[in-house]
């Protein structure tokens, strides 16, 4: 399989695992470079870090806020961010 | 409450702020202040189905005016005297709290939300991909102590799956380093696009290998842009790809 294939099947499974349907519009063939980026699946782990995502789990109690703080430290990064508040009250 | 709490480290913080506006599903136990017929509780239930009007909350972060949010599907998964578990799909900004309070209202009885677990946000859900922190902090010590990165593999997600909900444009390698310098996107530079790229509409802008490029805001739709021989077709947003990943395009060409 191509380096491209391998790219647009990674993006068809991860737009169907997160349960949404879309079809391709092919406007024209190409091939993508070894030489530079690399498959999201296959970055160096320090680099698959920095751009990484944790489906959390938020346990009660904390606030979103105080999760997000928890998992910075953790990590030992400057930033992070979640999508969307779960807070203790609902 | 618990569940479903995406987090982005590091650069993924500039996107993942993207699946607030995307649909919910809660699984919530409604406490009933009298018993009622279960026909009723059905029906009652049913008629939430559909546009519903809300006004937020005290509580709330945002301007208390009334206002329509939709709910998708509403499951009664099982009741027993006062407690009623719900499985809720529903449009972003829902208040699940309101709800269990007007179904109450509706019953005639009362009624309040007694728990809470988000099991969905856009692109993110309860499956094998939900991690605890207690499982996160196992994983960094795996990594850091005993040099076996798997584990941190397994539960850290790439980027991508926070931008997996929205239209796709695939873009050629030689475009990619112009959009990493804001450069808006043209016609030549795309190699495909999903079918529900619409005018207006935020996509996202992929390489071939599938790495996030950018966010942008399409400016036609899907159809129009496959019939079109040049032209910019997506105003940049957001970039997330670092500059000087891809090459520039000057450097190949012209041989300097």
């Amino acid at each position: 399989m191509s380096l491209a294939e391998k790219g647009i099947k990674f993006i068809e499974k991860i737009t169907k695992n997160a349960g949404y349907n879309q079809e391709w519009i092919i406007l024209r063939d190409d091939e993508t470079s070894p030489e530079y980026g690399t498959l999201p699946y296959e970055r160096p782990i320090q680099e698959h870090i920095l751009n990484g995502v944790i489906n959390l789990d938020k346990p009660p109690g904390p606030t979103s806020h105080e999760v997000v703080a928890w998992i910075k430290k953790m990590f030992n990064i400057e930033r992070a961010g979640h999508g969307g508040t779960l807070e203790p009250h609902g | 409450m618990t569940g479903v709490l995406p987090v982005g480290l590091a650069n993924s913080t500039k996107v993942i702020g993207n699946v607030i506006h995307t649909m919910k599903e809660y699984v919530m136990v409604i406490q009933l202040h009298a018993p009622v017929d279960e026909d009723k509780l059905r029906k009652v239930i049913e008629y939430f189905v559909g546009k519903i009007y809300q006004r937020p909350p005290l509580r709330s972060s945002v301007k208390r005016v009334i206002r329509t949010r939709r709910i998708h599907y509403i499951e009664l998964i099982e009741n027993t005297e006062r407690y009623v578990l719900v499985r809720v799909g529903c449009e972003a900004g829902t208040y699940m709290r309101k709800l269990a309070h007007d179904i109450g209202l509706l019953l005639g009885v009362g009624a309040h939300m007694r728990e809470l677990r988000r099991t969905r946000t856009g692109p993110y859900k309860e499956d094998e991909t939900l991690v605890t922190m207690q499982e996160v902090s196992e994983a960094l010590y795996m990594w850091r102590e005993m040099h076996d990165e798997r584990y941190l593999r397994k539960i850290i997600l790439p980027v991508e799956t926070a931008i997996a909900h929205l239209p796709k444009i695939i873009i050629r390698d030689t475009a990619v380093d112009a959009i990493a310098h804001g450069a808006n996107l043209a016609v030549p530079g795309i190699v495909r696009l999903t079918n529900d790229v619409k005018k207006d509409s935020l996509v996202a802008i992929l390489t071939l290998k599938g790495e996030l490029v950018a966010l942008g805001k399409a400016l036609k739709n899907a159809e129009e842009i496959a019939g079109l021989k040049k032209g910019i077709v997506v105003k940049t947003k957001r970039v997330y790809i670092k500059p000087g990943i891809y090459p520039p395009v000057w450097k190949k060409g012209s041989g300097k």
